[in-house]
């Protein structure tokens, strides 16, 4: 943060207002180029990517003549002509940060270690010939038996040095297990949880082009930064010889954090023809080899009082991951934040398989851990006969339970109550299975959500020209979440300009770096970037303005200075700020801001933001079919700049919640370690018509600890519990419950109850 | 995608000498399904003919008093008409429950007919399927086999039927009009139309090589209550985990006439000549309509991760003949 004197702005401010996009008009008219839509100055090529058909084994002869003599064909790449990258290196790397820069080699050996894993790479005139030419390629493979399946390999679990986001694997606080014993209310409850899928619409795609030994890349990446390490790294090339754009980004979630093939390879391609190369994977490829959420068995134990009181907590999670490379979702980690009770146990468990690692996917940690956790806290509610927001206001903590340490602000009871209030809440039975209407079963559940706030490094560059328009550069990325209109908020409400005058600019690798989108703090980070620097182009027009002869503040020794309504004001003069700078910097000014990344008030303070999810269910008596018919989130992450993209962000991450509880699952075969569900037709996500209404509902509170707005992440807010809500609801409404997650209607009909159909006449 | 030529077939019999003259030709409609398929190489044609422009887009009254729907009619079209939406409800309340808007738009009343399974294992040319690959193995009988066939089927090939469609035409005795290479034209029952896969998964109709689908002609309006029930994952946009068409009609509390169908269990639609047999005459009752789904499903096989599917299936047909047959 700056230290200067802030420049008051008392004019209209742009923040907190519920502005549309300034970049909605670009997509929906189709003129937001995507990066497989980006043209390179020669003809591009196109290239397409031919997976492995075994997921453990070595390539044992692989002939490749018919797909070079298809016509259009200009290049078929394979471990044994692709150019030479380093090692793919140990399975963790030394420190958190290197994971996200490692070299990531495609095609350099003949090991296939997953399933689809790429194994050639044809370039042609035309996706179809390169598509067709890769039909032709002959493979012989030594099948090796590879471990697929998570349940089957328990016994090989093992401790990681350290979780995703370099968290402790264990923490241990008093005696859980002297305090489970003896206690004679107690959940002790296994929830698994399936593989995930992100699938943005957008598939990874990537077209790279070469001039001289500088490559620019055209791609869809939510950090920029990553991308050019990994690109750098694998290459072997300076980080400043790659050039990357990234404007529009048709959604992340995570699994566009780091390099992918299609990246890694359109470069190599390219420069090994001399001409551009574009490459994306297909929706089935994107299963394989762009990230996914592992599945996980996850042991919650909860012990109490006869009154509700924790006793303690134990979330013990045991995650599948790849042999080759390390990833351990934190998903017990919230659990160290989110009650009180005196004796608590989390850990995390690995177990590496032969498949592809888990990555990044929208909340790691929570999602998948909430979903089971937050399950237990209502069956321990159920059990105790207590209303479940009763059971969590009876445990909330005076401090972080584990650190010891004040929170910043944490408004959770107020969320649930201030919801139940809007749900309707006390009209929830607690019996289960009481409340029919018609043929169809209805329930009420309800979940807690947390997640930790973050605030990375990031910089950013402001100019100001002779007409007073303004323009912001960064590297950080607009992955569909409004960064470009709330960055253009901060810009107006700091400078006292109208929107229309603020041009934002993302997305390239020339621009100042910033921690990109990730973690919920691409608002906090790049916003806090570019409210510093508008303070710096403050200071420098204000400096400018008393010391260029012909200003009309030339000579003033006033300090107050104002940018409001398209002004400038010191002391009691004012003038217009376009006029000003044309007047006494007709070649414009410019400045740089920066912030830090997270510092003291993170290690004095717990930050999180929080919310509460509220769901109505419909269950069909006859099939079991499960439709939520009603939803409200109702959140507290500090100050809201924009009402109207926080709101997209929150219910989508309901949405989510909805597919994680009710139909997500990618399907694992044991017997081939292939996803066997591949596509978006069977892996099911929800679409419209199961989604209804959604409620939102922000309970504003400032967090003065968190950054300059006092706002806090909420791109992943959404999904934190709002699956548990759902379940919840599920054996609310049945008397249920499902532990093995997504609760499909199979896992439902044998307790549903066996009356029949009534056949009589309405 | 391999290499392919392309007519577009503007009279007939240029179709039919399309289809004749190449070995390995296919005729392409809506595309919905079989562009899908040639792109990953698991239908591979060397020629497609396109019979998008053939003369068989109406939907004409027959002598009989039925319909005959051309079959290049529209899904969307053919659930819009209005002669369909107020005397075969069932048949439109099926087209409108299958796939999405934009692809029920292309998607033609030939190509519903004749699209093929979504077997996971079928859509990827790693794994064996006898459909596929004859002889390959079957990878779904002990593997994930969720949306598999629990009637009809056998060792060599567990997969189902996905058309909404042909579960309603089954249920009202539709007949597939056909004309092979010839020119010559047959009629077709369409419960006769898909096979069963026995050992030989791969052939999955009677139709002949270069045999078109012309039109489906629905007899005359069948009396009583029309009810499709699609049970799925979600609310839209899934395929059906199963489904039951049921036509009942009642006079007093006398059932005088009942019918029933099930998609999602089978190669081909499913209907019980027995089971609906044994409806006519009874009184409405929980307990006939039980009877009925005990008898259809009575040699269902499960074969793991569709054992679901049996207790579903009843539990559908139970409430499907029930709400089939409530008055007022
Ligand atoms: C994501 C998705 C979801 C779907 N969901 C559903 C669903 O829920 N329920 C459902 O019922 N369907 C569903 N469908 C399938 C859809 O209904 C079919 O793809 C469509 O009906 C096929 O018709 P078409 O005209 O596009 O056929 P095409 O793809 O053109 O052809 C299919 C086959 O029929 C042959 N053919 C076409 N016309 C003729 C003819 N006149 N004579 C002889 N052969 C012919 C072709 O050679 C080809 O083999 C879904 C499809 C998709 C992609
Ligand atoms: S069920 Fe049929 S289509 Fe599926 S894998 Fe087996 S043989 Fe192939």
């Amino acid at each position: 943060m700056s230290n200067s004197t802030p420049m008051a702005n008392t004019g209209k401010t742009w923040i907190g207002q519920p502005i549309d996009r300034v970049d909605g008009a670009l997509k929906v008219t189709g003129e937001a180029v995507y990066a497989y839509e980006h043209r390179a100055d020669d003809p591009v090529t196109y290239g397409y990517i031919l997976g492995a058909g075994i997921a453990r084994g070595r390539i044992s002869a692989i002939d490749t003549a018919q797909a070079e003599a298809m016509p259009g064909v200009l290049c078929v790449m394979t471990h044994k002509n692709a150019p030479a990258q380093p090692a793919f290196g140990p399975a963790v790397t030394p420190a958190v940060r290197e994971v996200f820069a490692r070299p990531r080699p495609v095609l350099s050996t003949d090991r296939v270690r997953y399933y689809d894993e790429p194994v050639a790479l044809v370039v042609a005139e035309t996706f179809e010939a390169a598509r067709g030419a890769a039909g032709l390629i002959a493979i012989e493979y030594e099948d090796e038996r590879g471990a697929y399946d998570l349940s089957r390999h328990l016994a090989d679990a093992y401790a990681p040095q350290r979780t995703n986001a370099g968290f402790q694997t264990d923490s241990l606080v008093g005696d859980f297990e002297a305090a489970f014993a003896d206690s004679d209310v107690k959940v002790d409850a296994i929830y698994t949880t399936p593989y995930e899928h992100h699938n943005p619409m957008e598939p990874h795609a990537t077209l790279a082009a070469w001039s001289g030994d500088e490559v620019t890349i055209y791609t869809s990446a939510q950090t920029l930064a990553n991308f050019q390490a990994g690109i750098a790294n694998t290459l072997q090339i300076p980080p400043d010889k790659v050039h990357l754009v990234s404007r529009f980004i048709g959604g992340g979630f995570g699994s566009k954090l780091i390099v992918h093939a299609d990246t890694i390879l359109a470069a190599l391609a390219a420069r090994e023809l001399q001409r551009p190369v574009k490459i994306a994977l297909t929706r089935q490829q994107m299963f394989a080899n762009a990230g996914h959420r592992a599945k996980m068995i996850q042991s919650v134990r909860l012990s109490a009082d006869r009154d509700g009181k924790l006793t303690g907590i134990a979330h013990d999670v045991c995650s599948a991951t790849s042999r080759f490379e390390e990833f351990c979702e934190q998903t017990a980690v919230f659990a160290r934040s989110l009650y009180a009770a005196p004796n608590r146990i989390t850990r995390h468990r690995l177990v590496g398989l032969d498949t592809n690692r888990g990555e990044w996917m929208r909340s790691p940690g929570e999602a998948p851990g909430m979903l089971a956790f937050e399950c237990a806290m209502d069956e321990l509610a159920d059990q105790i006969g207590i209303d479940p927001i009763e059971l969590r206001i009876l445990n909330e903590p005076e401090v972080d339970p584990e650190r010891n340490v004040p929170f910043s602000t944490r408004n959770l009871v107020a969320c649930m109550q201030e919801g139940a209030r809007r749900f309707g809440w006390e009209q929830r039975q607690a019996g289960p299975g009481t409340v029919r209407d018609g043929r169809k079963l209805i329930g009420l559940g309800m979940a807690a959500a947390i997640r930790p706030n973050y605030l990375g490094a990031s910089a950013a560059r402001i100019g100001i020209d002779g007409n007073g328009r303004v323009k912001v550069e960064l590297d950080m990325t607009d992955i569909g979440t409004g960064t470009y209109t709330i960055l253009a908020q901060i810009a107006a409400t700091s400078l006292g300009l109208p929107l229309s005058a603020i041009d934002v600019q993302l997305g390239d690798s020339h621009f100042p770096r910033t921690a990109g989108s990730g973690g919920s703090w691409g608002a906090a980070s790049a916003g806090s970037a570019v409210h510093n620097a508008c303070e710096a182009l403050k200071q420098k027009i204000a400096k400018v303005a008393k010391e260029v002869p012909g200003s009309p503040f030339y000579g003033s020794n006033l300090d107050r200075t104002e940018f409001a309504n398209g002004e400038i004001r010191i002391g009691d003069r004012s003038a217009n700020l376009a006029t000003l700078i044309k007047r006494v910097a007709p070649q414009g000014l410019d400045a740089q801001g920066a912030v830090e990344a997270a510092g003291e008030n993170y290690r004095n303070y717990s930050q999180h933001a929080y919310g509460a999810h509220f769901v109505e269910i419909e269950v069909d008596l006859d099939t079991a079919e499960m439709r939520v018919s009603r939803m409200l989130s109702v959140i507290g992450a500090g100050r809201i700049l924009n009402p109207k993209t926080a709101r997209s962000q929150i219910i989508g991450g309901m949405v989510w919640g909805i597919g994680a509880a009710l139909m997500e699952e990618s399907v694992l075969d044991p017997r081939y370690g292939h996803f066997v569900n591949h596509d978006l037709a069977e892996y099911h996500v929800p679409v419209n018509a199961d989604v209804p209404d959604l409620d939102v509902f922000f309970l504003e509170e400032p967090d003065n600890n968190a950054n300059v707005f006092g706002s806090k992440g909420i791109g992943e807010l959404g999904v934190c519990g709002a699956g548990a809500a759902v379940a919840n609801a599920v054996f609310n409404a049945t008397g249920v419950r499902v532990r093995e997650f997504p609760i499909t209607l199979d896992k439902i009909l044998p307790g549903m109850p066996v009356e029949t159909s009534r056949a009589n006449r309405s | 995608m391999k290499p392919f030529t392309y007519q577009r077939a503007g009279e007939l019999r240029d179709a039919l000498a399309g289809a004749a003259g190449t070995a390995n030709a296919k005729f392409i409609s809506g595309g919905t399904n079989l562009l899908d398929l040639m792109k990953l190489e698991i239908e591979r044609p060397a020629h497609l003919v396109d019979i998008n422009h053939l003369p068989f887009n109406g939907i004409e009254e027959t002598a009989e008093g039925g319909l005959r729907i051309g079959a290049q009619v529209r899904n969307s079209t053919l659930a819009a008409d209005s002669r369909i939406r107020s005397d075969y409800p069932v048949l439109a309340q099926a087209l409108l429950a299958g796939a999405s808007a934009q692809i029920r738009n292309k998607a033609s009343t030939g190509g519903n007919l004749l699209q093929r399974t979504r077997c996971y294992y079928f859509y990827d040319r790693n794994m064996p399927c006898n459909k596929r690959k004859p002889g390959s193995g079957c990878a779904a009988l002990h593997g994930f086999n969720r949306m598999h066939a629990v009637l009809g089927s056998s060792d060599t090939c567990i997969a189902v039927h996905p058309s909404d469609m042909a579960v309603a035409m089954t249920l009202l005795d539709a007949s597939v009009e056909t004309m092979d290479t010839e020119g010559v034209t047959r009629q077709i029952p369409i419960g006769d139309l898909h096979r069963l896969p026995g050992t030989t998964p791969d052939i999955e109709t009677q139709l002949k090589p270069g045999e078109m689908i012309t039109a489906v002609i629905l007899p005359p309006v069948q009396p009583g209550r029309h009810i499709y029930r699609k049970v799925r994952d979600r609310a839209s946009y899934a395929f059906a985990l199963v489904s039951v068409a049921a036509i009942v009609d009642v006079a007093g509390e006398t059932i005088t006439g009942a019918r029933f169908a099930l998609g999602g269990v089978a190669a081909k639609p499913w209907r019980t000549p027995e089971a609906e047999a044994i409806l006519l005459g009874e009184k409405v009752s929980t307990e006939v309509f039980q009877r009925a789904a005990e008898i259809a499903l009575a040699n269902a096989i499960g074969r793991g991760g569709n054992d679901f599917k049996i207790p579903l299936a009843k539990r559908t047909v139970q409430h499907a003949l029930a709400a089939a047959s409530q008055r007022g």
